[in-house]
């Protein structure tokens, strides 16, 4: 009966010691751990300055050429699949793209880690003709830069 | 339900791509069924986080306004052929999935 219930209080302690470790290591590893929470409030706000200020807490931006539209479509040919593709030589932590004309201005956004480059490439919808931004976050502070797509809506192209 | 995910990675230089597709209708809660002419509820992907041999590389959030079957590419440093690449996703009505893939 002794050995036994040693045996469960060993089992014990040695769960706890895991769950200590787990912690640990992810207090360590503060970028992962804010990389996994989802910025709900900053999806579904109108126009860039709301948008900008739910996903970074400011709306203080710097325009700069170091960011990139990889081949911009200049007209969309299918407003509901319009490929983005981003290229910073910042050091960016976050890479959102956002289109002005949206009924929620944020598309989507990229977490980056140290092992992650400037670059973000994705397909997005857009409601109609309108800029879309790609705002970075580098140090701490803002950069964007724009481009303009033009959606023909329903139309057959022109 | 399952949903395919595909993984493609391109080398070139020190860096390499990672492609991911997921096969997810990203419905935006705006449009109407034809024959019903009930509004189809939101369905789309919030998160996807791409790790290489275990380790979070990149995290992307998505709304609704990213197009369905929805693609997310990003670029790592450091990759070698035959690394590890995970591809995990979640939506906002709690379905999730994670495919692997290796490094060409």
């Amino acid at each position: 009966m002794n050995t036994m219930k040693r045996r469960t209080f060993l089992k014990g302690t040695l769960a706890s010691g895991v769950i200590v470790a787990a912690a640990g290591a992810g207090l360590l590893r503060p970028a992962e751990v804010l990389a996994a929470e989802y910025p709900a409030a900053a999806f579904g706000q109108e126009g860039l300055d709301a948008t900008m200020k739910k996903l970074f807490g400011t709306s203080e931006v710097t325009k700069s050429d170091k960011i990139k539209f990889v081949n911009p479509p200049i007209q969309a040919e299918n407003a509901a699949v319009v490929p983005i593709t981003v290229e910073t030589s910042l050091k960016a932590d976050t890479i959102a793209i956002m289109v002005t004309k949206n009924p929620g201005a944020l598309a989507a956004s990229l977490d980056m880690t140290s092992s992650s480059e400037g670059y973000f490439k994705t397909r997005i919808k857009m409601a109609g003709t309108s800029d879309v931004h790609a705002v970075v976050k580098s140090g701490g502070k803002l950069y964007s830069n724009d481009v303009k797509i033009k959606v023909t809506v329903g139309g057959c192209g022109g | 339900m399952a949903r395919d995910i595909r993984i493609k990675t391109r080398m070139s230089g020190g860096s390499t791509e990672i492609l991911a597709m997921v096969n997810h209708p990203m419905e935006t809660g705006q449009r109407k069924d034809k024959k019903t002419g009930k509004k189809i509820p939101a369905h789309y992907i919030e998160k996807v986080n791409i790790e290489l041999n275990g380790k979070l590389v990149a995290s992307a959030n998505l709304g609704a306004a990213v197009s369905k079957r929805p693609m997310i590419g990003v670029r790592v440093k450091g990759a070698k052929a035959g690394d590890t690449v995970k591809v995990s996703w979640n939506d906002n009505q709690k379905e999730s999935g994670t495919q692997t893939a290796s490094v060409k």
